[in-house]
């Protein structure tokens, strides 16, 4: 008994959390005349206006095509940069390596809003504003990628790679073919928070461009709503156009993105 | 022999201890080739503009015009200004909001989760789904919801005969429609910390204590509660982090308004960069931001001794 009211509970509360999606495509296929007292939950005459009206007037799928094409680059870069560095900071020895180490992991402690005017400042210096390398830069490399993905190559054994040096292989051979296979897990989690972080960042864009054409989609979407004021069903259109390629991709990973969540903490 | 003999050291090592590997030139070119690609813009896109933005700190600057020094200046006028009082309140106002609701619904989520109940695993990803949606959908979405005219909240609370407030419309409600969006978005990312916290609590302490005639909420005060407390931490060391640096929500939500009675502190330094034009007092405030985060962390983490069980 006690069970079936906690289900009902726990069920009556994810529908609280699905219903808001629900209301978003309701609203973005009511008619617009009939939103002033609220749309309903059964839309009598449902019509694609509001979509039509977006894609009129913003560039919608050039902004999707941005924010995928940010994401993916920010997400490929950050593995790359990210494993070999893991990989150096494992594997290799040098003199003040420790201090280079805590210099990476001290970039870590200086939040965002610290960056963004100088950034501005730096990306207007070489006329870098409102492009696309501007939205990439600070993804580019993540020290929190590097940390995480160092300690994955220090956990794999370095008679592995002793091994190959034997074999007379090289640095280059050893981490693409011995550590990189190993260490798939932590790629996977570094993975999804660089897209993840690429694909919600909101503060940066919002700083750097100015053009629609180099708008990634939270930033698109903020600017509709000075646009629409009154007409929520086209932004409540562009909020569904935007939910939909983060849903599908979560549901392709929803596995690595709990449990990397779970295991690091963070977002 | 004696030629011999001053040679030994690099003729004959040890027989068995492994040489030491030389530090040739190509060694090092190994070393610049796997750490340049992430040194190079960590120091580009990070250190240079941490260090410059102390620079900038410590000038009064509008962008346009030749920046002038003026010292510890903005530092002394933005403690004395009143205004940075009030978007610090406002965002402890948040903060103290936001914390206490998405811990107490991430727990019982994470309590009523861990049970075997139907549908689990799909209960879950629903509960999760808001959390990898990004702030501006979700602050447009619940700007909708809470809309005074039309939104679906004020529809529901007037079925009910209850009263209708202005939410983001008005002053007194502008922070708490911000709250609630955040609650609502962030509360599937606490339920799997503490999820994971929950599993991690061994079974036969909980099988000890119902040998020992324990109750349901005693197992729960003594036994579960205890042992969650380092996931509890981490719950609330990220969220103050993540608290302290709202922005996105409120911007897209209220705007700082209405009459800058939602202005958070990361909403005056874009504020005071961009729309003022007072980069100076902009990079002071955000160090200053930074300082109180880093002293609520560090003050934290102090404490923690206190309430915090290991297992």
């Amino acid at each position: 008994m006690r069970k079936v009211a906690l289900f009902s509970a726990v069920l009556v509360g994810a529908a609280i959390m699905l219903f808001p999606f629900l209301w978003t495509v309701i609203t973005s296929i009511t008619p617009e005349g009939s939103l002033a007292g609220g749309p309903t939950l059964f839309v009598e005459d449902p019509t694609l206006d509001a979509y039509r009206t977006l894609l009129d007037t913003v560039p919608m799928w050039r902004i999707m095509l941005n924010s995928f094409g940010i994401a993916v680059a920010a997400t490929v870069l950050q593995l790359v940069t990210g494993a070999m560095a893991g990989y150096g900071f494992a594997r290799l020895s040098f003199p003040g390596k420790n201090i280079v180490f805590a210099g990476y992991l001290a970039t870590l402690m200086i939040p965002l809003q610290v960056l963004v005017v100088p950034l501005f400042i730096e990306m207007r210096t070489f006329q870098l504003n409102d492009t696309y390398f501007a939205l990439l830069a600070p993804g580019i490399a993540s020290a929190f990628g590097v940390f995480l993905l160092r300690q994955a190559v220090a956990a794999v054994p370095s008679e592995l790679d002793e091994a190959a040096t034997i074999d007379g292989a090289s640095h280059l051979r050893i981490f693409t073919t011995i550590v990189l296979p190993l260490v798939r897990p932590t790629l996977a989690t570094v993975a999804v928070f660089a897209f993840m972080s690429s694909w919600n960042g909101f503060l940066w864009p919002l700083v750097v461009i100015r053009s629609p054409e180099f708008m990634t989609l939270p930033l698109g979407l903020s600017t509709l709503q000075g646009q629409f004021t009154t007409e929520w069903d086209v932004v409540m259109a562009g909020s569904v156009l935007s939910i939909i390629p983060i849903a599908v991709v979560y549901l392709l990973a929803q596995r690595h993105i709990i449990a990397g969540i779970a295991h690091t903490g963070i977002k | 022999m004696t030629l011999v003999a001053t040679k030994s050291p690099v003729t004959s090592p040890p027989p068995i201890r492994r040489a030491k590997p030389r530090r040739s030139w190509k060694h090092y070119g190994w070393v610049l080739f796997f750490l340049l690609p992430s040194a190079v813009p960590l120091v580009l896109f990070t250190i240079v503009p941490m260090i410059s933005s102390i620079w900038v700190s410590l000038h009064e600057w509008n962008l346009i015009s030749p920046m002038r020094w003026v010292g510890f200046d903005n530092y002394v006028s933005l403690l004395t200004d009143p205004q940075t009082g009030k978007v610090f309140l406002h965002t402890l106002l948040y903060v103290a909001g936001y914390l206490p609701l998405v811990y107490a619904g991430g727990l019982g989520l994470a309590l009523a989760l861990n049970r075997k109940l139907p549908a689990r695993a799909f209960l879950r990803a629903t509960y999760f789904l808001p959390v990898v949606t990004s702030w501006v959908v979700v602050a447009l979405v619940w700007k909708w919801l809470l809309n005074p005219a039309g939104g679906l909240v004020n529809q529901i609370l007037g079925f009910f005969g209850l009263g209708q407030p202005g939410w983001w419309t008005d002053p007194d409600w502008a922070l708490v429609s911000v709250i609630l969006a955040s609650a609502w978005k962030d509360l599937g990312f606490v339920m799997v910390i503490l999820l994971a916290g929950l599993q991690a609590i061994p079974r036969d302490l909980h099988e000890a204590a119902i040998v020992d005639g324990a109750s349901g909420w005693q197992r729960f005060w003594r036994v579960t509660l205890p042992l969650l407390t380092p996931s509890t931490f981490f719950v609330v060391v990220i969220s103050l982090i993540n608290g302290f640096q709202v922005f996105d929500q409120v911007y897209v939500m209220t705007g700082g308004g209405p009459g800058g009675a939602s202005q958070v502190v990361v909403g005056q330094i874009y504020d005071l960069t961009f729309r003022y034009g007072r980069a100076g007092e902009a990079s002071a405030l955000s160090w200053l931001l930074f300082v109180v985060i880093l002293a609520v962390t560090v003050i934290q983490i102090r404490g923690q001794r206190r309430w915090v069980h290991y297992a």
